[in-house]
């Protein structure tokens, strides 16, 4: 059974999702943070950025065996303004950090991040005895989702994107909220 | 677009009417994080400066702390296009170190998985070369074969892209039931639909209106900058390393070495299309006929290479990349060097983008196929 069919039951980390969800909103607004998040969730649009080999598989998750546009991802842009996730794929390395904390800082809000691969998650098999790559992404920007493998198969990109969506649809007001002042404090 | 104020370091536009952009590390049709400083007057390009090192993460200084086989692994991300060329050159260089007699078998193997290397990396080149040209459908194209050819590396090697297919000694695992099968399928099916990427991109009006005549390089220049591969061979530089120091199962197999002579963008997007057909033929010639025996030699538990210099070269999808391994006798090599292919090709884009026009420039970079993890390393 391919990802698209599995059922929400059986992702297996439902507990801990559905606690982000916090209680105590009421029916008009919940109702209004249910459209907001579908239509969010429908229309991530991630940034073209890859450093090394995870892009080339970024890249098939996109072409037509695994089709990334089934769940609205099709649209890769070039432009950091234009973008509402930005998928780490490869390795960052000192001299690029800067970079990557720029163009995060350059997308517009509500932003996500995706830790693709090895590299971008620990450093991968660079992280004990390099001197130059950054051990893992999160000491840069906040991720959302982990995508571990080196580089992960285009079905586990997609796996990741589909738990992004599903982070998405628990926010409310007051989390998005904290969410934008904790992107901004950093 | 302003002029900016400070012009050294941006390269330096001198003259008036000159100013500097920045392509990259973070743009589409640089293929990765290259960054270019471009001076421009108006749309002409006069100076392309390189800047590398946005992914340099080390490799050859970590080399020198891990072991021999932990080394094959870090390889597979230099050139993740050519991931099993990048083992063979490694673990061909310790092999002749240790002046080991390995089977046909296993160099039979080594050859049939680097040409499906090489052919899936230039496929991709095609598709993304297209793009870089504004033609989205042969992106789809592209992959779209690319993925069958990961399907039989998937089945054998259990990797899709980077393999790590390579041991020293030999190979990981034995061959699949199905591989001899499904690689003849692949073959097969490939010979039949190749005629789809002429119709799409070689005869296509525009691409050769923006390809021909573009970005030449003559065969002194090429010679000089040391520019291997594809790209050299298109300016008529024979530099194929299968054809001059064969290695592996070439010795024993006939194909040409692809040779043009015009030296520009669309004679070096030309070599890659006749070279996927070159594969396909050296793999007609080893399927049928791969040795029995085992997969692999044994190996003692620690390698240590005798004291003294090695190199070794191979020929990837993209030129010649060397490994240049000193060592002192320990399980660590002293100093390991790679004479990455695209390093050296970066050389001259700029001797042959100037007086282009800027969307020239993607053109041109593109045709020299970059990897760039493979320049910095």
């Amino acid at each position: 059974m391919g990802i698209k069919g599995m059922k929400h039951e059986e992702f297996g980390d439902n507990g801990s999702l559905e606690l982000m969800k916090e209680q105590g909103a009421n029916i008009i607004v919940s109702t209004v943070d249910d459209v907001i998040n579908w239509g969010r969730k429908s229309s991530l649009w991630p940034l073209t950025f890859a450093t090394s080999c995870c892009g080339i598989e970024m890249m098939a998750a996109g072409a037509p065996r695994h089709d990334f546009a089934r769940f609205g991802m099709e649209v890769y842009r070039a432009s950091p303004r234009q973008a509402d996730v930005i998928v780490v794929a490869g390795t960052i390395v000192k001299k690029m950090a800067p970079v990557l904390k720029r163009l995060y800082d350059q997308m517009s809000e509500p932003k996500y991040v995706v830790a693709m691969g090895s590299c971008a998650i620990s450093g991968g098999p660079f992280c004990r005895n390099s001197y130059s790559v950054v051990k893992g992404v999160e000491n840069i920007i906040p991720v959302d989702v982990y995508v571990p493998g080196c580089p992960p198969r285009p079905e586990a990109l997609l796996y990741g994107m589909l738990q992004l969506q599903r982070k998405i649809e628990t926010e409310n007001a007051k989390s998005r909220k904290q969410r934008s002042e904790q992107n901004n404090e950093q | 677009m302003a002029k900016i104020e400070n012009e050294a370091a941006y390269g330096g536009a001198e003259e008036q009417n000159e100013y500097v952009i920045n392509i990259g590390p973070q743009h589409p049709s640089t293929h990765g994080v290259l960054r270019l400083v471009v001076t421009l007057q108006g749309e002409i390009v006069k100076n392309v400066q390189p800047h590398v090192g946005y992914i340099h993460r080390g490799i050859e200084k970590m080399c020198e702390s891990i072991t021999y086989p932990q080394i094959i692994h870090l390889t597979d991300r230099m050139d993740y296009l050519s991931a099993h060329m990048n083992n063979e050159a490694v673990c061909l260089a310790v092999e002749n170190a240790l002046e080991m007699e390995i089977p046909d078998r296993i160099k039979v193997i080594r050859t049939l998985m680097s040409e499906l290397t090489r052919i899936q990396s230039h496929q991709l080149f095609w598709a993304t070369y297209g793009m870089d040209m504004g033609g989205q459908t042969c992106f789809f194209y592209g992959l779209r074969d690319r993925e069958k050819i990961l399907d039989i590396f998937e089945e054998t090697t259990g990797g899709r892209m980077i393999v790590s297919y390579n041991c020293l000694g030999g190979v990981m695992y034995d061959l699949h039931p199905n591989f001899r099968k499904r690689v003849k399928d692949f073959i097969k099916y490939f010979r039949s639909i190749i005629h789809e990427y002429d119709a799409i991109l070689t005869g296509n009006i525009i691409f050769r209106e923006r390809t021909m005549g573009i970005g030449p390089l003559t065969l002194d220049d090429a010679v000089s900058f040391g520019v291997t591969g594809p790209s050299g061979r298109a300016s008529g530089f024979s530099c194929d390393i299968r054809k001059h120091a064969p290695y592996s199962a070439y010795d024993r197999v006939i194909f040409n070495e692809v040779l043009l002579t015009e030296g520009d963008t669309y004679s070096r997007y030309l070599v890659r299309m006749e070279e996927m057909k070159e594969s396909m033929n050296i793999i007609d010639q080893l399927i049928d006929n791969i040795p029995e025996g085992a997969h692999a030699v044994k190996m003692k538990p620690v390698i240590k290479l005798p004291e003294g210099e090695y190199y070794q070269r191979v020929e990837t999808a993209r030129g010649e990349l060397g490994v240049f391994i000193i060592s002192d006798g320990n399980k660590n090599p002293c100093r390991v060097k790679f004479r990455s292919p695209n390093l050296v090709n970066l050389g001259v884009l700029n001797h042959i983008s100037k007086e282009f026009k800027i969307a020239d420039l993607i053109a041109i970079a593109g045709s020299l196929d970059f990897v760039i993890p493979d320049i910095d390393r």
